[in-house]
C-alpha cells in the first residue's frame, strides 16, 4: 500500500482502509483453542440461544492459516504452551488474540508448577475476557470489542508489544 | 477383621503387616516382596474374585520412614466387594515389582505414580513421564517439591 | 517416545507395498477435543498401532488441593469433569463425609439426587453431540445444545453460575433450593429434554449413515474391558450391567425404580444406545425425586461443619468466632484414609483422601473414568480405518480435565 511522504495514507487509499475494514469486522474468522471448562462456554456462544453468527464470527476455523482471530479459551500449561505459541506463529496477519477466562488471562486459581501464568506470557493478547468460566455474552463481548478495533484501525496488540513477537 | 482380610492375612501369614477396616474400607497393608504374587492370588481366587483394578496411586508420608507408599485398590464384579492393599518403600529405594501383568489397567495408573512421586515399577515396559513433559527435572506430588516451583518450557523464567 | 514400528508384529501384512506411516494427530485438532494426542501408525487408512498421548490439560489439582483448606477444594473439583460438575462436587462431598462420619438429611439427598441425573443427562448430551459434530451431523448437537441451556439455567439458579457450580457443601449443600425450583426441573425434564432426546432419536437410532458408521466400530469383549478397567456406559455397552446406584446404592438412589441399560457388542452404535437410554431412565429418577422429596434441613445440624447463618455471625461473638474458625482453619477432619465411589457419567469417579488430621487433605487422588478409557484407545481402533477412530474418541467421552487433572 502506498503512503504519502508524510505517512498519512493518501485520501483514496483511507476510504478503501475504511471499507476493507467494514468488511473484515463482520467476517472473522475464529480459532479456537479450546482446551477446557471455557470450550464449553464457547460451545454454548456458537449455540442456537447465544449465537455468534449474528456478528459474523460463527465459521470456526481449525487450521490457523485460515483464521484470524485466535480464541484461547482454558487453561494453558507448560506443555501446550510451546503448542499454543506454535499455532499464533502461523497465522497470518492481521490477527488478534482473545485471551478468555481467568486461567488463560493469568493461570486462574491454578498457581502451580504445571500452569503458565497468562497466555500473556508468550503472545500478545488483545482483548481479556474475565470469568471462570466466562457467560457466553462475554465471548459476544470479545468479538465485538475486536470489531470496534478494527473500525477504528487502533494498533494491534502484536503491533503494541514489539517485544513479545 | 472383615472376610477378605482373614483370607488374606490366612495365606500369606506374615507378609501381612497390618489390616484394619477404618470407615469401613478393608485395608491391608502387605511387604513389598511378593506384591505381584498377592495381587494373582486377589484376582484368581474363588472367593475374592477382584477383576478390577480400579486405581493406583502413590503416597507421600514426608517425615515419615518409610516414606512412600503405593496403594492398590481392587473392585470385584461378582462378589462386590472392594479392598485396599498398601505398599510402604523407603526413601532410598522407592522401588515394588510392576503389576502390569496381572492387570494391564494399571500400566498407565504405574507410570504416573513414577511421573509424580517417582516410584520405580520394576518391570513395567515402559516407565516413562505421562502427566509432565520430557525434560522436567523432579517429581512435583512429592511434598519436598514447591508447589510453585516453574519449569517453563517457552516464554520467561519465573 | 514411540518405539520403531516392526512390520512384522503380530503377523500383521501391509495391504500397501509401502513402508507403514507414522501421522500425528493433535494435541490442537478439532477431533481431539483440542487437548488430546494420537500417535498412530497406518498402512494407507488401517491403523496398525495407536498411541495416546496426554497431559496438555494437566493442572495440578492434587497439589493445589494439598495447599487448601476441605472447603477450598469443591471449587477445584468443578473443573475435573466440566460437563457435569454437579457430580464431582457430590463425589468429594460424599468422600470427606465418609470420613467425617456424618450423614445429610434427606432433603440434602433428594436434592444431590436431583442435580447428579441432571448432570448426568447433560453429559451424555456433550458427548452423544460433539461425537456426531465429529462424524458429520451437526444438527443432533444443536438440538442437545438447547435441552443444555434450558437445564443451565435451573442449575443458575441454584447456585450461580452455568457451569462451574460448587453448589454442595461438606455436610450439605450451598443454600436450600429456592421456590418453585423443582416445578421448573419437572417442566424441563417433561418437556424441553425429552422432545430433545426424541428429535435425535428420530435423526440417528434408524439412520442408516450412522449406523454404517457406527455399527461394529471399535468394539470390544466384557472380558478384557474389565481387565481394562472400563466402567460406565463404556463397560455396560459391552452387556456388563456394573451400575454402583444399583449394585451399591448410595444417597437414596435404592429408592428409585430405574432400569441399567446394557448393550451387546460394546461398540460405537451400543455406547450411544446406552447412552441415550440413560438418559430416559435418569428423567425417570428425578422425576421419582422430585415427587418424593421430604421438607426439613438440607444442613447437617453441626457447628463443627456447618457456617452459622450470616445474621448470627453480625449479632453474636460465638458465631462470629466458629464463621472465623472454619473460614479461616477450615473444617476439623480427623485423621484416616476412605475411597469413596459414585457413579458418574463416564463411570466410576472414585476419591481416595488421606487425612492426617487439620484443616486440609494431605493427598486427595482422583479416580477418573477417563483415564483407563483412553488407555484402552489403542484396544478399540487397531486395525479399523483413521475416520472410525474419530468416530470411537467421541463415543467413549474424554473428558481432559478429569483425565489429566
Amino acid at each position: 500500500m502506498t503512503h504519502r511522504k508524510d505517512g498519512a495514507p493518501g485520501y483514496l487509499l483511507s476510504t478503501l482502509d475504511a471499507l476493507v475494514a467494514w468488511g473484515r469486522k463482520y467476517s472473522l474468522f475464529p480459532l479456537t483453542f479450546a482446551t477446557a471448562c471455557c470450550g464449553i462456554e464457547v460451545m454454548g456462544a456458537l449455540g442456537t440461544h447465544y449465537d455468534l453468527s449474528r456478528f459474523g464470527a460463527e465459521v470456526v476455523r481449525f487450521s490457523p492459516r485460515q483464521a484470524d482471530v485466535l480464541l484461547v479459551a482454558g487453561t494453558v500449561n507448560y506443555k501446550m504452551a510451546p503448542v499454543l505459541r506454535r499455532i499464533y506463529d502461523q497465522m497470518l496477519e492481521p490477527k488478534w488474540v482473545i485471551s478468555m477466562g481467568a486461567c488463560a488471562c493469568s493461570g486462574g486459581f491454578y498457581n502451580n508448577y504445571t500452569v503458565l501464568q497468562g497466555i500473556d506470557k508468550i503472545m500478545p493478547v488483545d482483548v481479556y475476557i474475565p470469568g471462570c468460566p466466562p457467560n457466553p455474552e462475554g465471548i459476544i463481548d470479545a468479538v465485538v470489542q475486536i470489531q470496534k478495533i478494527i473500525e477504528t484501525g487502533a494498533p494491534r496488540a502484536a503491533e503494541r508489544w514489539p517485544g513479545t513477537r | 477383621m472383615s472376610r477378605v482380610l482373614d483370607k488374606l492375612a490366612a495365606v500369606f501369614g506374615t507378609e501381612v503387616v497390618a489390616t484394619h477396616s477404618d470407615f469401613g474400607d478393608d485395608t491391608a497393608l502387605v511387604r513389598r516382596d511378593r506384591i505381584v504374587e498377592i495381587l494373582v492370588f486377589l484376582r484368581d481366587d474363588p472367593d475374592l474374585l477382584f477383576d478390577f483394578a480400579m486405581d493406583l496411586t502413590g503416597v507421600d508420608h514426608y517425615g515419615e520412614e518409610p516414606r512412600f507408599e503405593v496403594v492398590y485398590h481392587l473392585y470385584s464384579l461378582e462378589k462386590k466387594h472392594r479392598v485396599r492393599i498398601k505398599v510402604r518403600l523407603p526413601e532410598d529405594d522407592p522401588a515394588v515389582d510392576s503389576a502390569v501383568t496381572v492387570w494391564p489397567t494399571l500400566n498407565w495408573y504405574e507410570r504416573e505414580a513414577y511421573d509424580m512421586y517417582g516410584i520405580i515399577f520394576r518391570g513395567h515396559p515402559r516407565l516413562t513421564r505421562i502427566l509432565m513433559y520430557e525434560g522436567f527435572d523432579g517429581h512435583p506430588l512429592r511434598k519436598d517439591y514447591p508447589k510453585e516451583k516453574r519449569q517453563p518450557t517457552i516464554g520467561p523464567e519465573e | 517416545m514411540m518405539e520403531p514400528f516392526d512390520s512384522d508384529a503380530g503377523g500383521a501384512k501391509l495391504d500397501l507395498q509401502s513402508e507403514p506411516m507414522i501421522l500425528n494427530i493433535g494435541p490442537s485438532h478439532p477431533a481431539t477435543h483440542t487437548t488430546l494426542r494420537f500417535r498412530t501408525v497406518l498402512d494407507g487408512e488401517t491403523i496398525l498401532d495407536l498411541e495416546p498421548e496426554f497431559g496438555y490439560l494437566h493442572r495440578g489439582f492434587e497439589k493445589e488441593s494439598e495447599a487448601a483448606t476441605w472447603t477450598q477444594v469443591i471449587p477445584y473439583t468443578d473443573r475435573l469433569n466440566y460437563c457435569s460438575a454437579m457430580m464431582n462436587n457430590v463425589g468429594y462431598a460424599m468422600a470427606v463425609e465418609k470420613l467425617c462420619g456424618i450423614e445429610v438429611p434427606e432433603r440434602c439427598q433428594y436434592i444431590r439426587v436431583i442435580i447428579s441425573e441432571l448432570s448426568r443427562i447433560i453429559d451424555h448430551m456433550v458427548c452423544v453431540g460433539t461425537n456426531m459434530v465429529d462424524i458429520g451431523a451437526l444438527t443432533n448437537f444443536w438440538y442437545f445444545w438447547k435441552c443444555r441451556e434450558e437445564v443451565y439455567k435451573v442449575l443458575e439458579e441454584l447456585c450461580g453460575q452455568r457451569l462451574t457450580t460448587t453448589y454442595t457443601r461438606i455436610g450439605g449443600v450451598m443454600a436450600d433450593v429456592p421456590e418453585g425450583w423443582t416445578d421448573r426441573v419437572l417442566a424441563v425434564c417433561r418437556g424441553v429434554i425429552p422432545e430433545g432426546i426424541a428429535d435425535v432419536d428420530r435423526l440417528l437410532t434408524r439412520n442408516r449413515i450412522f449406523i454404517e458408521r457406527t455399527m461394529g466400530v471399535g468394539g470390544i469383549t466384557p472380558k478384557e474391558a474389565i481387565a481394562l478397567g472400563f466402567t460406565g456406559p463404556c463397560l455396560r455397552a459391552t452387556g456388563v450391567p456394573l451400575d454402583l446406584r444399583k449394585d451399591h446404592p448410595y444417597m437414596v438412589y435404592d429408592r428409585f425404580d430405574f432400569d441399567v441399560p446394557v448393550g451387546e457388542a460394546g461398540d460405537t452404535c451400543d455406547r450411544y444406545m446406552v447412552r441415550m437410554e440413560e438418559m430416559r431412565q435418569s428423567l425417570r429418577i428425578i422425576e421419582q425425586a422430585v415427587a418424593g422429596m421430604p421438607g426439613g434441613p438440607v444442613n447437617v445440624d453441626d457447628p463443627r461443619f456447618i457456617l452459622p447463618p450470616k445474621e448470627a455471625v453480625y449479632e453474636n461473638i460465638e458465631a462470629l468466632m466458629n464463621h472465623f474458625k472454619i473460614i479461616m482453619e477450615g473444617i476439623r477432619v480427623p485423621a484416616g484414609e476412605v475411597y469413596s465411589a459414585t457413579e458418574a457419567a463416564n463411570g466410576e469417579l472414585g476419591y481416595y483422601i488421606v487425612s492426617k488430621g487439620g484443616g486440609g487433605p494431605w493427598k486427595i487422588k482422583v479416580r477418573p473414568p477417563c483415564f483407563p478409557l483412553f488407555q484402552g484407545m489403542p484396544r478399540l481402533v487397531k486395525g479399523h480405518m483413521i475416520a472410525d477412530l474419530i468416530a470411537v474418541l467421541g463415543s467413549v467421552n474424554i473428558i481432559a480435565g478429569e483425565l489429566d487433572r
